[in-house]
């Protein structure tokens, strides 16, 4: 029997009864408008290896999560789950309580309210950064092109880059075209933004521009879903931390607890690891990073994993 | 002793003088080969036999560059529409219809596989064997835009091109990372969106060196088209050569007008060498 709930803008929806892998009895979606992401059960496997192996989780507006974990545990997975780059084996997910791994969602109008930053910034190189960010509003949002450029320029602006908006990426450093990614993304207005380790192919030097931008960003409410090896801006700026090993959540709580004081061995062990590269074997207890001044680039460690 | 010196002397033949010496002997055959050349040769036998003045004075004039301003209509037809064709075979390649690749890959085959004169010989007779079949053709007025013969060679010869033409935008398009393609879908474009906005104009960047290539090939396969009872003014460089050389007997006019390709590839080779360094350059 399938109950239904009234979202606040009359839209009315199904409500199916789900169980965790914990045993507990959920009604999906919850139809709460303060959950933007709603994730549950999620496989995903790649031929015969299960990358995902249930995920559960969710992420209420205005929050920042951090995801963390060793290389190949499936974050960049889940994440491209979470607009479908990826289509999920089996579970389902509900971005602003609409079902994108409903078949009969529109997918493309869903990722046009959830921005996406990537590792490799994935600027199209053949546009300029003001073109790189109004293609989105032009082609897919029909926006006239005066409009358009001036909602670019104030996020070109935004992200410190105001005075290189006919710059093509080729001709910007690293830092500046993860930026441009960033006001890319912006352009489009969306109510949160993925980013997928955006800091992990930049020169040590310029990381703390892109996660200045990022800051700003946390501090003005967007809500954001941060796969990231750097622990000093987790523990500073999310307001949850997930660790995940092996394709499933391991930890999961406030930065304080999960980085500052982890309760699982496989945590502490990695934590141990990430802080001290050279560290290999499992370390009895991972001394917590004190969030360091991002104000002082030459005292940050870079904190990437292998 | 004397042994030791041997070999100290053979040890003085080291393998750059050896080099040094094979190619002495290289230079010395040339210079040998030509002086034979030159006395050998009657060299007023040449010139009338391949660059007679008075047979190239007869061409020079309005059929010439007719039959040139021909070779290039016929040419760029056939590439622009071996271009389309060939975009719409090279996406069907990638299409995850299963049988878009097996028609494109069956069609790329099948035409590289046959000789473009075949081609061009079943399409000049479809006319008649077909009956009631025509090729399209554009008038404007009075003005023959697009004759018959026209889009049936732009048709034929753009076929064969086609087929080459799809493997090598399909290489290009596979060369755009797949990234590109994840960031336009992420903006929400649909795919067809992020295919014509975001990767065809960088697979296009990729591949217009190869492209050029292939209007190279396909200005040379258009000469081609000479066994196809062409009317005087339809006449391209090859079959106005060949007439005028039957007519004297001689080969001066076959000669021009491989002279006047060369006007057109040479420039062409020169194009895609010049892209090619900055391409190059630019990935330094
Ligand atoms: N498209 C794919 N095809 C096959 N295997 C994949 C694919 N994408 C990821 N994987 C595999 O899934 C696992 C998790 O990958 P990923 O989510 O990228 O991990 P992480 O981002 O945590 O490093 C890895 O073993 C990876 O090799
Ligand atoms: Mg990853």
């Amino acid at each position: 029997m399938t109950e239904t709930f009234t979202l606040p803008n009359g839209l009315v929806m199904p409500r199916t009864e789900f169980t965790t892998s914990a045993g507990e009895k959920l009604l999906v979606p919850s139809g709460d408008r303060e959950e933007e992401v709603q994730i549950y059960d999620l496989h995903k496997s790649f031929g015969t290896l299960e990358v995902l192996k249930g995920i559960t989780t969710k992420v209420n507006r205005g929050e920042v999560v951090c995801v963390i974990g060793p290389s190949g545990s499936g974050k960049s997975t889940l994440l491209r789950c979470v607009n479908l780059l990826e289509q999920p084996t089996s579970g389902r997910i509900f971005i602003l309580n609409r079902e994108i791994t409903d078949p009969d969602e529109d997918i493309d109008e869903i990722r046009t309210m959830m921005g996406m930053v990537f590792q490799q910034f994935n600027l199209f190189p053949h546009l300029t950064a003001l073109q790189n960010c109004t293609i989105g509003l032009i082609r897919v949002k029909k926006m006239d092109r005066e409009q358009a450029r001036a909602i670019a320029q104030e996020n070109l602006e935004k992200v410190g880059l105001g005075d290189r908006g006919g710059s093509f990426p080729a001709q910007l450093s690293g830092g500046q075209q993860q930026r441009v990614a960033i006001a890319r993304a912006l352009s489009m207005d969306p109510e949160m933004i993925l980013f997928d380790e955006p800091t992990s192919a930049l020169d040590p030097e310029l990381v703390g521009d892109v996660l200045s931008v990022m800051r700003d960003l946390a501090e003005g409410g967007m809500t954001m879903m941060v796969v990231t090896h750097e622990m000093a801006f987790a523990r500073e700026v999310a307001n949850r931390v997930i660790f995940m090993d092996g394709g499933v959540i391991v930890e999961e709580g406030p930065p304080d607890s999960v980085i500052g004081d982890p309760q699982h061995p496989r945590t502490r062990e990695f934590l141990a690891r990430v802080l001290d590269p050279t560290h290999h074997h499992e370390g009895p207890s991972a001394a917590a990073p004190e969030p360091q001044p991002h104000s002082n680039p030459n005292r940050r460690k870079r904190s990437r994993l292998f | 002793m004397s042994d030791v010196t041997t070999t100290a002397v053979r040890r003085k033949l080291s393998p750059r003088k050896k080099a040094w010496v094979a190619q002495g002997v290289q230079y010395a055959i040339l210079v040998a080969v030509v002086i034979l050349a030159v006395i050998n040769i009657n060299g007023q036998q040449v010139v009338n036999t391949f660059l007679r003045a008075d047979l190239i004075e007869s061409m020079l004039g309005w059929g010439l560059a007719h039959a040139f301003l021909n070779t290039i209509v016929y040419t760029v037809g056939a590439f622009i529409f071996g271009l389309l064709l060939g975009t719409v075979l090279a996406m069907m390649k990638l299409s995850s219809v299963g049988p878009y690749r097996w028609i494109s890959n069956t069609y790329t085959e099948f035409f590289r596989g046959i000789p473009a004169l075949i081609v061009l010989m079943c399409f000049s007779l479809i006319g008649v064997a077909l009956p009631g079949f025509e090729f399209p053709s554009v008038t404007l007025g009075e003005f023959q835009l697009v004759s018959v013969k026209m889009s049936t060679v732009w048709m034929a010869l753009g076929m064969v091109s086609a087929a080459y033409m799809s493997e090598t935008i399909r290489a290009g398009i596979q060369a755009v990372p797949k990234g590109q393609m994840e960031a336009a879908r992420a903006l929400g474009m649909p795919s067809g969106m992020a295919m014509f906005r975001i990767v065809l104009p960088q697979a296009f960047r990729i591949v217009i060196p190869p492209l050029t290539n292939e209007l190279i090939l396909l200005t040379k396969d258009s000469s081609l088209i000479y066994m196809m009872g062409l009317a005087a003014g339809e006449y391209e460089l090859t079959k106005f050569g060949r007439d005028l050389a039957n007519s004297h007997a001689n080969i001066t006019p076959l000669f021009v007008a491989g002279l006047l390709y060369l006007i057109i590839t040479l420039p062409l080779s020169a194009l895609v060498r010049w892209m090619e360094r900055r391409s190059d350059a630019g990935k330094k």
